[in-house]
């Protein structure tokens, strides 16, 4: 299977047997490529899959953020998005008084929540009321470019299971880029390594294999 | 550079700091290796000399100009030297356009010490007319890419294009061109330290997390020439003299890719 | 003497281009950029964004802003130039950003900034388009969307006649130069500037021999592209 990579301008289609997808536009009958990526035409709709970019968030992402600044109500946290993004005291699983939000998170800290809204002047809101949202603690952050953060997780978590499995490492991946690790030492170094890899070969096939054998799989 | 408001998370740095409380660091590195170091010279045809430098992923340009002016009233036949850097927004995101910030400027300025007091350029084969006209050197310092060690990499690459470097007699009508006179160049070492942990070529994220730096330059006898302690942290006098002890067996290595 | 026989300075024929080599993806820390060779100019490209817009009153509403910053290094030109923006390079940097606002999608990306660093390493006449070029190389590499991938190339008059890409002398003693840069799909003009002296007939050849230019640069930028993107190992070894 060869992956065709397309570049903005690129013709990807027409509307007589396609319907414009994700990172493609029209123009008449003709639609064409926004963006440097790989082109997915199987179905009705023919996209472009992005492998740069920075992150675009969505409500329901789950991503790690650090905290950027305590506020009398809310904390500003970075999600590594172009927009700042507000956790409010409302959203969060404790009792929190006003003016005290720096007892419960600080600036610096890092914490998994879940955008619960982006609003039309791009604001953006995050809640804490999730099961995997909590404040990070030990291990450490990997950040990767936010377009390969499917690759990282694979077709139903698959190469996520070969990462965990191979390295004995907790990890959990933010959509927007940011890896929490958290396991031994060389353990983490091997991970790293591994997820360097998938980055630096995301556009390749067969990639789900290689780092299974590179694991020792 | 600690001073740009790029700052790591509390998880990054907590695990950095755990880390070195192992003697270990971030990259699997030994606290005295470098990363590969390249050297590249003779890139810009209008430049007199110039150079590339990678450490690691830091990457840095210099180049060399030349030109005739007035010597100082106190050396009235010696040449003169100067010596900028930029950290334009290119190569980091935290960087900004605009005239040169202090970390910029204390960069050139160590970078010029380590030269000058080496006696690095012959200063005194520069003149032209005594006390009327000598050569200028201009040594400026281009960061591209930043990870990291700029101290290092810009003062390897300003040796690096100085030994590129002729002066341009032809193009200004000063005689014939010829290589600009140098003696041996000084060799520019390192360290960071966090945690109580001290680590040669610090790169991005120990820049970072740095409670104090120390920058060594050594001449071909291991002989002290320029110093530069940075930032708010301290070293106490054993780390100081264990530094320069570090930085003469480094300075050995790195001499050789100058002279490659 | 600039041209004789139909052949100029260089060797080159007067619709031919200087070598050019393009590199995408160079730099570590930009989300995207290249380096750009063209004749003796040297140019590296990055960018940064969109990111919130600093300071807050060059924010848009509706839209992202184009930054682009065109700077020369010191020792780029024969006489040392002084650090720092210059006339010259502001207004660069002015319409540089405005054609590649034309091709980005910057409605998607309201309140945001997209910077674009363009630094001259080495010159040798047409710093301008190369700059372009390669900006537009770091912008497909960022993931910026466009709706095209912008080029941009020179053509001029020397000793009265129409050049393709003029180098080093034919730009001081030339007769005329014109730099422009277009989108290559619909070849629109999205940059445009000229100085010297041509008649409306060698206007439009000039224009011509500059589109032929582009159409020719352009296959580089997106064959660099490709190259840093496209895989040698398709299957799994």
């Amino acid at each position: 299977m060869k992956r065709k990579i397309v570049l903005p301008g690129s013709v990807v289609g027409d509307m007589k047997s396609k319907k414009p997808g994700r990172g493609t536009f029209r123009e008449g009958d003709t639609i064409y490529a926004a963006q440097l990526g790989i082109l997915n035409d199987r179905g009705t709709y023919v996209s472009v899959i992005p492998l740069s970019g920075v992150y675009d968030p969505h409500a329901g992402d789950t991503v790690i953020g650090v905290v950027q600044e305590t506020l009398r109500n809310a904390w500003m946290v970075d999600i590594n998005a172009p927009y700042p993004a507000f956790l409010n005291v409302e959203n969060v699983p404790w009792r929190v008084e006003s003016g005290e939000t720096a007892k419960f998170i600080q600036v610096d800290d890092v914490i998994i929540v879940t955008i619960t809204g982006v609003d039309e002047s791009r604001s953006i809101d995050l809640s804490m009321k999730c099961r995997s949202c909590r404040k990070v603690e030990g291990g450490t952050i990997l950040d990767i470019q936010p377009s390969k953060v499917p690759r990282v997780i694979g077709k139903n978590s698959s190469m996520l299971s070969v990462l965990k499995q191979h390295t004995k490492c907790w990890m959990f991946v933010g959509q927007n880029g940011r890896i929490w690790i958290k396991g031994e030492e060389d353990n983490v170094n091997t991970l790293i390594n591994a997820i360097r890899i998938i980055e630096r070969e995301s556009h390749t096939v067969g990639l789900t294999q290689r780092i299974t054998k590179l694991l020792g799989g | 550079m600690s001073s740009h408001d790029e700052r790591l998370s509390a998880v990054k740095k907590d695990y950095l700091v755990n880390l070195a409380k192992k003697g270990k660091r971030l990259d699997g590195r030994g606290p005295d290796e470098y990363r590969p170091i390249t050297i590249e010279k003779h890139l810009i045809k209008n430049a007199e000399g110039s150079a590339k430098v990678t450490i690691g992923n830091t990457m840095v340009m210099a180049g060399v100009k030349l030109d005739v002016g007035e010597p100082y009233p106190d050396t009235p036949e010696e040449g003169a030297m100067t010596t900028s850097a930029e950290l334009p927004p290119i190569a980091s995101p935290t960087f900004e356009t605009g005239p040169p910030r202090e970390d910029a400027i204390e960069l050139a300025r160590v970078v010029d010490r380590g030269i000058r007091e080496s006696k690095f350029i012959k200063l005194d084969q520069l003149c032209i007319t005594p006390g009327e006209e000598v050569w200028i050197v201009f040594i400026d310092l281009h960061v591209l890419d930043y990870d990291g060690n700029l101290f290092d990499a810009c003062s390897l690459a300003a040796s690096a294009a100085l030994q590129d470097a002729i002066i341009p007699g032809e193009r200004l009508g000063k005689g014939e061109n010829r290589p600009l006179p140098l003696g041996s160049p000084p060799i520019s070492c390192t360290f960071a330290k966090y945690a109580d942990f001290i680590v040669v070529d610090p790169r991005l994220e120990e820049d970072e997390v740095a409670e104090a730096r120390h920058t060594i330059a050594l001449d071909e006898n291991g002989d002290l020439r320029a110093m530069q302690k940075g930032l708010t942290g301290s070293f106490t006098v054993e780390e100081i003299k264990n530094n320069i002890k570090r930085a003469q067996i480094h300075a050995k290595n790195i001499r050789k890719l100058l002279e490659e | 003497m600039l041209i004789k026989d139909g052949i100029r300075m260089d060797g080159r024929k007067p619709d031919e281009l200087r070598p050019i080599k393009i590199e995408a993806g160079v730099l570590h820390r930009a989300q995207g950029s290249c380096y750009l060779e063209w004749g003796g100019n040297k140019v590296m490209a990055a960018v940064y964004g969109p990111r919130e817009a600093i300071p807050r009153h060059i924010q848009h509403p509706l839209k992202a802003v184009i930054n682009a910053r065109y700077n020369m290094v010191p020792f780029s030109v024969s006489d040392r130039k002084r650090p720092g923006p210059d006339r010259r390079s502001v207004e660069i940097s002015k319409v540089t950003s405005e054609a590649l606002e034309h091709v980005v999608f910057t409605g998607l990306f309201p309140r945001t900034m997209i910077d674009v660093c363009i630094e001259v390493l080495g010159a040798e006449a047409g710093t301008r388009c190369a700059g372009l070029t390669a900006a537009a190389v770091a912008l497909a590499d960022a993931g910026i969307p466009m709706r095209d991938l912008p080029v941009a190339c020179a053509a001029g008059k020397i000793d009265g006649t129409v050049v393709l890409d003029l180098a080093g002398d034919e730009d001081c003693e030339g007769e005329a130069d014109m730099p422009i840069a277009i989108a290559p799909r619909t070849e629109e003009i999205l940059l445009m500037q000229m100085d010297g002296h041509m008649t409306y007939q060698e206007f439009e050849e000039a224009l011509e021999l500059a589109l032929k230019g582009c159409r020719e640069v352009s296959k580089l930028q997106k064959e660099a592209l490709l190259r840093k993107y496209e895989t040698k190992n398709e299957v799994a070894p």
